[in-house]
């Protein structure tokens, strides 16, 4: 079974986010980018079909800061294959579409059965990657997956729905998955490993295809929400206290 | 399931002798061959009635080379490091440092670690404190000081003092509010010091202690290279772990400072700190050691003295004082597998410690590690009859006793 990674990293929300001068974007200047949530649950669903079925786990990403340390990492947990796409930063102007299609370019060559990509991302401003990318590539999607095992040259799918409900299907190979969530958490890997890892572990870098941005939106402005001022500060005795939150939850009730 | 990990595979018995050859590299670790089987340091061991294999039973299965065993079962993660085993072992076997951190670190580098750990080791990675709080704000805690605490990179002079402030210090809360009392000591005394704000890493002790060495090396190193850029004479730690850190551990990174716990600091300038004590404080106080500050560095007196200066302090002993002082639970990884250890336990380590105030009538449980304040505060709430009990850090308490004289 070989299965590609395609990794996406997205700013991080532990740093307060800031509007750039022109209103349009995240200012650059303090953002720091990890990989996306999700995709460390791709990755870690992936090693486990990798070791219990054997094949080989590609992980690709486009250039950019902190890519190396995602490569690395991903080497020091398993990972067979690191290809970086060079000469594009996916801080600049780089939306889901345009990822896609450079991420398409690199699986067709790969022809793997299976590509796990996180399902969503909290930057996706032009859908999921995913889909986006199933398309390009002609292969079937399913997202909102939580569990992967492969039958007879199929997939059979655990897909979770709103409200609880849980779906089991079969998909043709070579599929695209959304991952939501690995079978097991994904897995510490030691420092002293990944830094074993930037010594022995090649990075492939390929030139990626020149940069498509079509069918993505225009941002017109970007700006942070604005808070309504609903919390109140009780204050008073216990019993004072308790009254009024009695009196209050009766208001919004009736609301 | 666990998956397999991806590490060189070793057969059962060259895993033992991997392992045992590697507890000779630790300092006097040769010693472990005297091992006399005498079961003191499980005993003493807080948690060692629920290890399936304490120290001495970790070093019997080692004996037999069946030490597979050992890393087969998670109870381990019990351990907080607290120096007991190593403090009582007749054969001074160096069993904290050398058998637990590495035993711990042969379970890691497999990947098998409680998952509350796993944060806090990756947000110790990725951010520089095991809080996962943003670098950018590590010196917020200073913000309303007057005069303001200086920041190197601001200043751009040289100091005399570096206070390595610490993540629970820069961080938490409560270890905030000790920060900021010991930047108007320092104030008052007029210490030229400078702190590294942003600039400054996660001592990496405690992620040493939980068997990551190398996230311990990787700290370290970024903490060096801030220290690189700045002149100054000595470091000053608010955090017993740092003081250890930095005193026992980084010079063998070749990373050399003088290095003083501010205890150590403050009653070394006790001849001007105690007249500035003015205001009284009518109060039993329980002290504390810290065991980063205790039974692994010897410092008893220098908090007892700074404590004894307070006017209308009397200084009261609990049960477990100096060197058979109780662990807060925080030590080793404890501050980051509370879920796991209640889990195991149910019991918490603090809530001895508050008890053991209560029953000498203490007013005060004065402290001098930013671990201890949140979990004994915690541990008042639950413990019957410590309502009343306070938590203060020692640098809070002089600050109580200055506020008089403005
Ligand atoms: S206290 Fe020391 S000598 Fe006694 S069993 Fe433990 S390690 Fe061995
Ligand atoms: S260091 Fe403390 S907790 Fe760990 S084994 Fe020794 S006595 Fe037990």
């Amino acid at each position: 079974m070989n299965i590609v990674v395609p990794v996406k990293l997205v700013p991080d929300l532990v740093e307060e986010l800031e509007i750039d001068d022109g209103g349009t974007a995240l200012d650059t200047t303090w953002l720091r980018f990890i990989l996306n949530e999700v995709d460390e649950h791709a990755l870690e669903q992936a090693l486990l079909l990798k070791e219990s079925l054997s094949g080989t786990v590609s992980v690709i990403s486009l250039d950019g800061e902190g890519v190396d340390d995602v490569l690395f990492a991903s080497s020091a947990k398993g990972v067979d294959r690191l290809i970086k796409l060079t000469g594009v930063d996916y801080g600049v102007n780089v939306n889901n579409h345009a990822m896609a299609r450079f991420y398409a370019t690199t699986v067709r060559i790969l022809e793997p059965d299976l590509v796990l990509v996180g399902v969503q991302a909290h930057n996706d401003l032009d859908g999921s990657l995913g889909p986006l990318l199933a398309e390009y590539v002609g292969m079937p999607y399913v997202g909102y997956v939580s569990g992967i095992a492969p039958i007879n040259g199929r997939c059979r799918v655990r897909k979770e729905y709103p409200g609880g409900l849980i779906a089991e299907m079969d998909v043709e190979m070579p599929a695209v998955l959304g991952v939501q969530a690995a079978e097991s958490p994904p897995r510490y890997v030691a420092i002293s490993r990944i830094r074993q890892a930037m010594k022995t572990a090649a990075v492939d870098e390929q030139a990626a295809p020149d940069l498509d941005t079509t069918g993505g939106p225009m941002v017109d402005s970007m700006f942070k929400p604005e808070t309504a001022e609903r919390a109140t500060m009780i204050t008073g005795d216990e019993d004072e206290v308790a009254g009024r939150i009695v009196d209050l939850l009766r208001e919004l009730g009736k609301a | 399931m666990m998956a397999a990990p991806a590490m060189e595979a070793a057969d059962a018995a060259g895993f033992t002798d991997s392992f045992s050859l590697s507890l000779e590299e630790v300092e006097e670790g040769r010693r472990i061959r005297a091992c006399l089987q005498c079961a003191a340091c499980s005993g003493i061991c807080p948690f060692g009635y629920l290890m399936d294999f304490p120290p001495h039973k970790m070093i019997s299965a080692m004996r037999a080379g069946m030490f597979e065993k050992v890393m087969g079962v998670d109870s381990l993660w019990l351990c907080v490091s607290c120096y007991a085993c190593a403090q009582i072992c007749p054969a001074q076997i160096p069993l904290t440092n050398g058998l637990m951190t590495r035993a711990k670190e042969e379970m890691l580098l497999t990947g098998s670690i409680p998952a509350e750990l796993q944060e806090a080791l990756e947000n110790s990675q990725r951010y520089g404190n095991a809080l996962g709080e943003p670098p950018r704000r590590r010196a917020d805690w200073a913000m309303d000081i007057e005069p303001a605490v200086p920041i190197l990179s601001k200043i751009k002079r040289p100091v005399e003092v570096l206070w390595f402030v610490g993540d629970y210090a820069s961080y938490h809360p409560r270890g905030r509010q000790a920060s900021q009392a010991l930047a108007r000591v320092l104030n008052r005394l007029d210490v030229d010091y400078g702190i590294l704000g942003p600039e400054e890493n996660s001592d990496g002790d405690s992620q040493r202690l939980a068997g990551e060495t190398g996230l311990f090396e990787m700290l370290a190193e970024k903490n060096a290279r801030a220290f690189g850029k700045y002149e100054f004479e000595e470091i000053l730690t608010t955090d017993p772990h740092a003081f250890n850190a930095l005193k026992n551990e980084y010079p063998a990174l070749g990373i050399s400072y003088p290095v003083a716990h501010y205890s150590q600091f403050l009653a070394g300038r006790l001849d001007r700190l105690q007249p500035l004590l003015t205001r009284e404080i009518p109060a039993r106080v329980a002290f504390h050691d810290p065991c980063y500050l205790g039974r692994a560095n010897g410092i008893y007196e220098d908090p007892r003295r700074l404590l004894t200066a307070v006017p209308g302090v009397e200084l009261v002993e609990m049960l477990h004082t100096r060197e058979t002082s109780i662990c807060c639970g925080g030590g080793g990884g404890g501050m980051w597998l509370d879920g796991f250890r209640w889990e195991k336990a149910h019991f918490r380590l603090s809530e001895i410690r508050v008890q053991e105030a209560i029953d000498v009538r203490a007013d005060i449980l004065a402290v001098t590690c930013p671990y201890e304040m949140p979990r004994f505060e915690d541990a008042t709430k639950t413990v019957t009859g410590a309502k009343h009990l306070v938590v203060k850090d020692i640098a809070e308490l002089l600050v109580d006793s200055l506020i008089e004289q403005g």
